[in-house]
């Protein structure tokens, strides 16, 4: 793990402008799960259009990263670009909204919902290393026990106890954290 | 403070919400800083020698791939707005 993993957002901008590539890909991985789940699962969009929705936002995230109002609003402004570009390409295309307005409802409570996410993605990515590893392959990888227990070198047979001693300590973490702000 | 409805189903629950993108997706967005500086070269160069620039338009997918850059259809898209 780098040393820009337990950098804040703020910092991790900062460094971004100054034209450190690291950080920049550090930047990417940090929003690259949240950027596809709000084309995927907030705009239900098919592989390509999110994987064009995906480039497009980094693209424009890097070219406008000196327009931030403020460095630690970077999350609810890519949440933001997202949004806005996943609507663009819906428009653009010939997908059909039947009720708009219940469709946009839809998306603000998928979006929260992901904010929510991101929130606790960001409790795991603090924890050891040990306990990242074994919660982000069963939950976020859906790896099964023995897969995990091959790649990791532990019996399956420790594999549950180990996801919920790491579960246990990941909601400790998470008591000790403020609230997500909303991403719109 | 996180309250109580972080019980440890729902903290799986949205665990699974944020699966991982695709690995060549999130290598192409960090690859960014780097290919803008290949095209700005590249760009910079053509502004400074008028044949270069036509050698270079008329062949726009070589140019990037001379300077390691896999020609796809964004960047050369891209390199002929910059020159």
């Amino acid at each position: 793990m780098s040393a820009l993993h337990s950098i804040d957002d703020a910092g991790l901008v900062a460094r971004c402008r100054a034209g450190d590539d690291a950080a920049w890909e550090e930047l990417v991985r940090r929003f690259s799960r949240y950027v596809l789940a709000i084309a995927q699962q907030g705009f239900r969009m098919s592989t390509s259009d999110a994987e064009d929705v995906f480039q497009e936002v980094f693209a424009r995230t890097y070219e406008r990263l000196g327009d931030l109002r403020s460095d630690d609003a970077v999350r609810p402004w890519i949440a933001q670009l997202t949004r806005r570009l996943c609507i663009d390409r819906i428009r653009a295309g010939s997908r059909e909204v039947l009720d708009p307005d219940a469709a946009e409802r839809e998306v603000d409570e998928s979006l929260e919902r992901l904010d929510e996410a991101l929130s606790v993605r960001e409790a795991l990515e603090a924890m050891p290393d040990a306990c990242r590893e074994i919660l982000d392959r069963f939950f976020c990888r859906d790896e099964s026990y023995a897969v995990i227990g091959t790649s990791l070198g532990l019996p399956a047979g420790t594999i549950a106890s180990r996801i919920s001693r790491c579960l246990g300590k990941l909601r400790q973490q998470l008591e000790g954290r403020e609230p997500p702000s909303p991403a719109s | 403070m996180m309250n109580e409805m972080y019980d440890e189903e729902r903290i799986g629950q949205l665990l699974r919400a944020l699966p991982p993108a695709p690995e060549a997706w999130v290598q192409a967005a960090a690859r960014l800083p780097a290919t803008r500086r290949a095209i700005d070269q590249i760009a910079a160069l053509a502004a400074a020698d008028a044949e270069l620039r036509r050698e270079v338009l008329a062949d726009l997918e070589g140019a990037l791939l001379r300077v390691g850059l896999q020609p796809d259809p964004t960047l050369v898209a891209d390199l002929r707005d910059r020159l």
